[in-house]
């Protein structure tokens, strides 16, 4: 049988010992465009980066495509939040865009003429290529918004993590990125997204992930995103589990 | 002044400079990933570690030093994750509780062993320049001096690392998720740079001493980030803004009869200061420049204003009290304003008065258009009362694009119609 894209078993991860996010269960298979919604700090940015091995996992495994991870980071794109890099940094779009090539050329390797070629058509796609040039501080958010997106086409992975891109650009920019998501869906890949706005959820998604410190759902749109999920996911009462991780915390290392 | 050019003269000029270069490189890193505090506190921690093999080797420099003092940064740095990692300690606390430890440590060795072993406890926190020159080694038939030989080894080393992992420096100091979610690990990268500060805090130490290997790590790559916005520009430049601190460092010093090592830190804070006034982006001047051509243009687009009102009310289009009361942004910049509009072809002299052109005209229509519909949108879809609307527009008829300006005729029509109106 063919292993699943991603299969995330029984994980838990946790800052200071505290546990932020119990026991998740993911398979993830398809291209599908997949949204990760949840409330603020149900721990939605820390699965991706636990799934992308940016966050030590406490307990549990990840497999992508039915081998771990560090065999596998050529498969993966990844889109952190906007607000993660400092946007004074002294580089172009273009240097940016090129980062997204490093990946693949690994330790050492210069991004050659190619690599240009494909950062090139990458801001292209995203419609910022008279912008190339320009220093990445200069840019409305919407476009370093598309900058980074442009750089995740530019690493042609099989599976997209991206966290927020939505996040403070205007409605017209969203519709530009969301084209895009569907054009690699259709490419045959993978889009995993965390997203804030449950209003255009039936819109833009296939399935939906619903994520409060653990996993409240995870399913195709029209069974998922019901009213009783949205209810146990946003409302739910946490007290148990707050205390529990408080717990795990204050008590010794067990390891 | 006759002996700046001689050989001793070149050569602390030289070493100067080589320390400079190797900091500032190093340190553009530092200040982009904004860890200026790191190497304040690596170049600070070493002091223990040079304490002990000077000791323990009985003479300053050398290899025992440099080993001591590279165990030391690296001890350092583990020290400052473990803090705040494991003990959740904030990272500034974590650096300032470990490097002032570790500093006071070697302090203390030093200033009690140096009695019976002849070395300057002076020497190690201030550096001395001065007497670089002195202590010589033969080469190729030269007497070359020692500290000219390492810090040219140190240099090429850092150049080296540096054109060698270039990327990896770049996307891990832009993006360090990023890299570790390609493969490049960050905290490889990380401590590859944190190596490679201990080492060239190490080497420029004995030259110049702590306070000035701190100041050569933060200031030039800070005020060549002021100047440029490319990353091999800003650290060609930081390599240049070292360089002139050394030389003119050197050169006041001589002067004033005073520190040499203090000096080029002087000379580095006079240049950023520089930087501060005259950096074409981020600079003062230039700051104060496009404020006042802003300035200039809203005035000259409020003169347009007034006229296009003014003929407005001779034709009676309008009543007379639709002109409003005219604003002055001040003589200066009203007299720039006029010559600005007939620059611009917006206004010509016709005998006595001024008049609008065909130009002039259409861009008056722009903005006096621009400040009714605000006005209006503010009236009726914002539901300001009236005392809210006449200086939001006054301001915005300056900036309101074409584009905006058809989404306001269009919600103020549908808001007229009432398909906005809430259920």
């Amino acid at each position: 049988m063919k292993s699943p894209m991603v299969h995330v078993h029984d994980v838990t991860v946790a800052y200071h010992r505290k546990p932020v996010l119990w026991n998740v269960d993911l398979v993830l298979d398809d291209p599908r465009l997949i949204g990760v919604l949840g409330p603020n700090g149900a721990g939605k940015s820390t699965l991706l980066k636990a799934i992308l091995g940016l966050v030590p996992i406490a307990s549990g495994t990840v497999e992508i495509g039915g081998k771990p991870l560090a065999k596998q980071r050529r498969l993966i794109g990844y889109v952190p939040q906007r607000e993660s890099v400092d946007w004074e940094f002294p580089v172009t779009v273009l240097d940016v865009v090129l980062m997204g090539t490093y990946g693949r050329l690994g330790w050492f390797r210069r991004p050659g003429s190619k690599e240009r070629a494909i950062a090139i058509q990458s801001l292209e796609r995203v419609g910022l290529v008279d912008l190339a040039h320009q220093q990445i501080g200069q840019l409305s958010g919407g476009q370093q918004q598309r900058t980074f997106l442009a750089r995740a086409l530019a690493q042609d992975a099989a599976l997209y993590f991206m966290d927020e891109p939505m996040a403070g650009v205007d409605a017209a920019t969203e519709r530009v990125i969301f084209g895009l998501l569907r054009e690699l869906r259709a490419q045959g890949k993978m889009v995993v997204v965390v997203h804030h706005d449950l209003r255009t959820v039936p819109s833009y998604f296939d399935d939906v992930i619903l994520l409060h410190r653990r996993l409240i759902a995870h399913g195709p749109v029209a069974s998922t995103f019901t009213r009783e999920n949205l209810r146990k996911c946003y409302g739910g009462n946490l007290a148990a589990l707050e205390m529990a991780a408080e717990i795990v915390a204050a008590s010794a290392p067990t390891k | 002044m006759s002996d700046l050019l001689s050989t001793s003269a070149i050569w602390t000029m030289v070493v100067g400079i080589l320390a400079g270069a190797c900091c500032a490189s190093v340190g553009c890193y530092l200040v982009l990933r904004r860890m200026s505090m790191l190497g304040d506190a690596i170049s600070h921690s070493v002091l223990p570690g040079i304490a002990v093999a000077v000791l323990w080797s009985g003479e300053f420099g050398g290899w025992p030093s440099f080993v001591g003092a590279l165990a030391l940064g690296g001890l350092c740095t583990l020290l400052i994750e473990l803090l705040h990692r494991q003990g959740g300690l904030s990272a500034d606390s974590s650096m300032g509780v470990v490097f002032s430890g570790l500093f006071s440590l070697g302090v203390i060795i030093i200033t009690r062993e140096a009695r019976r072993k002849h070395i300057d406890a002076d020497c190690i926190l201030f550096g001395l320049i001065e007497a670089v020159p002195l202590d010589t080694v033969p080469l190729a038939g030269m007497q070359i001096p020692r500290a000219v030989l390492t810090l040219g080894a140190v240099a090429i080393l850092v150049t080296a690392v540096i054109l060698l992992l270039w990327k990896e420096f770049k996307i891990v100091s832009f993006d360090a998720a990023l890299a570790s979610a390609m493969g490049l690990s960050a905290s490889v990268v990380h401590y590859l740079l944190m190596t490679l500060v201990a080492i060239v805090a190490v080497a420029c130490f004995e030259a110049v001493g702590s306070i000035v290997v701190v100041a050569l790590f933060i200031v030039p790559p800070a005020t060549a980030h002021l100047l440029t916005d490319r990353l091999g520009t800003m650290m060609a430049l930081s390599i240049v803004v070292s360089a002139v601190a050394a030389v003119v460092g050197y050169i006041l010093a001589a002067i004033f009869n005073t520190s040499v090592a203090g000096m080029i830190a002087v000379v580095c804070g006079m240049e950023f200061a520089l930087a501060v006034i005259l950096g074409p982006r981020h600079g003062i001047l230039s700051k104060m420049y496009r404020q006042f051509s802003l300035s200039v243009r809203i005035a000259a687009e409020d003169y347009l204003g007034r006229l296009f009102r003014e003929e407005e009310v001779l034709q009676g289009q309008r009543p007379a009290e639709s002109v409003p009361t005219a604003p002055t942004a001040g003589v200066l910049i009203d007299r720039f304003a006029r010559r600005y509009a007939k620059q611009a072809g917006w206004i010509a002299q016709q005998g006595e008065s001024t008049v609008l052109t065909q130009p002039g005209r259409l861009r008056a229509e722009e903005v006096v258009q621009s400040h009714r519909l605000w006005q209006e949108f503010a009236g009726g879809n914002l539901s300001l009362p009236a005392d809210h609307r006449h200086e939001a527009a006054h301001r915005l008829e300056h900036i309101i694009s074409p584009a905006l300006r058809d989404e306001l005729a269009r919600e103020i029509r549908s808001y007229d119609h009432g398909d906005d109106l809430p259920k």
